[in-house]
């Protein structure tokens, strides 16, 4: 499986640091998450990974071997970034596809045709015809059909309305079952995917925020809501991400290990645990002071 | 189709639970495979693992090599003997509690479980 580690990731544009010493390390074969605010650096962090971009310092191996170029890897790699990477918008999509064919040695024609149908493109047309929705679909059935052993997509859902964005989370989850490869999407719509990535990697102003298999990060945290004392007593000493009170009852979102006898003490004392959702700790994880969402 | 309120994972093992309890699952039976599971419910195939692994530990599912994963002989037993345990603290004491705070006078909730001990008595 296509493994990808950087190391102390440094790329700068005029006055903003985009990168700013990134190290991370995915053994691949999964789907990962990539999440972080607007102008976080995922989509620089993405270019860089597929060579499309070289990083000012620090090191990319992708498979072991760097990526910059360096065509035996980049050939096996995939992205798909917001607007559809096409050489003519004038060409027709069959066009698009069989130019596809040509440079993706995984390319699966009959996927791609089956795709074609699923998001309900006409092949055609021309892809400057196409509304922003449909050149996102575009982009998700480059992305998919390419099979390609590390397959990247930025924000890859811009236009798609709601049923739209739910098949191409089907056709990945689906896809990846058949054919295991190393799957990364950036995602600024956490809950509706969340359930389809393994691991995620959350960014923030070009670091590291964390990077963790999804049931350890959710697992990590509960909203406990009760009595307000019994409430504080459970939160003692725990990292309290958000709090709210409604009379005596009081809700708090602890962020920390909690063990199996502490959730049961609190069921005992007639306190109400929940799960924290993905997208409520990613909230909370990059809402750095003074410029809250 | 989840719960929002516990793991996934915990809501897949509790369901297979449910099966093998009714008897939809038989023992020795085959369970679907991972990939089965995570494409039914639209979910990685990690979390549905995650899910199976929890029932290999409690001992309600065993691993076949190369073939997979197959009800655990005596896991009806296992479970009824886990459901049973629990079954004062989480579902009358609940019950009682409930009672209590509506106003429910307690001989009433027993005579109303009496009614039903009759009704099944005949």
């Amino acid at each position: 499986m296509m493994t990808v580690e950087t190391r102390d990731l440094m790329l700068r544009y005029r006055e903003t640091t985009a990168l700013d010493g990134l190290s991370f390390a995915l053994e691949g074969g999964k789907i990962y998450g990539l999440l972080g605010r607007n102008g976080s650096g995922k989509s620089t962090l993405l270019s860089v990974l597929a060579a499309f971009r070289k990083a000012d310092e620090g090191d990319i191996l992708i498979d072991g071997e760097p990526v910059f170029e360096n065509p035996r890897v980049t050939r096996q790699i995939a992205l798909i970034r917001e607007n559809v990477d096409v050489p003519d918008t004038d060409d027709k999509i069959e066009r698009v596809l069989e130019f596809a064919a040509c440079y993706r040695p995984n390319w699966d024609a009959d996927y791609a045709a089956r795709l074609l149908d699923v998001f309900e493109l006409d092949p055609k047309k021309k892809v400057k015809e196409l509304s922003r929705g449909k050149q996102s679909a575009l982009g998700a059935v480059l992305g998919l059909a390419a099979r390609a052993p590390l397959t990247m997509f930025d924000e890859t859902y811009l236009g798609m309305d709601a049923p739209s964005r739910y098949r191409f989370y089907d056709a990945i989850l689906d896809d990846y079952i058949a054919h295991p490869r190393t799957i990364i999407i950036s995602t600024h719509l956490i809950e509706e995917v969340a359930r389809i990535f393994e691991e995620v990697v959350i960014i923030d102003k070009g670091r590291l925020v964390l990077h963790e298999p999804v049931e350890t990060l959710t697992a990590r945290g509960a909203t406990v809501t009760g009595p307000a004392e019994q409430v504080e007593a459970f939160a003692d000493g725990q990292t309290i991400l958000n709090e709210r009170q409604l009379g005596r009852t009081k809700s708090v979102m602890v962020y920390g290990q909690v063990t199996d006898e502490q959730r049961q003490h609190a069921r005992d004392t007639g306190l109400d645990l929940e799960p924290i959702a993905l997208q409520d700790l990613f909230v909370y994880l990059t809402n750095s002071k003074g410029d809250a969402q | 189709m989840f719960d929002e309120r516990s793991p996934i994972y915990r809501q897949i093992a509790d369901q297979i639970k449910g099966d093998i309890l009714s008897g939809a699952l038989a023992e020795e039976e085959q369970v679907m495979s991972t990939n089965q599971y995570a494409s039914f419910y639209r979910i990685n195939p990690a979390t549905a693992a995650k899910a199976f692994q929890q029932l290999v530990d409690e001992g309600i599912l065993y691993k076949k090599r190369g073939i997979g994963m197959f009800v655990a002989m005596n896991a009806r037993t296992t479970l009824l003997r886990q459901d049973r345990e629990c079954f004062f603290t989480e579902f009358v004491d609940p019950m009682v509690a409930k009672a209590r705070a509506i106003e429910i006078p307690l001989a009433e909730v027993i005579g109303h479980i009496q009614r039903l001990a009759k009704e099944e008595a005949r």
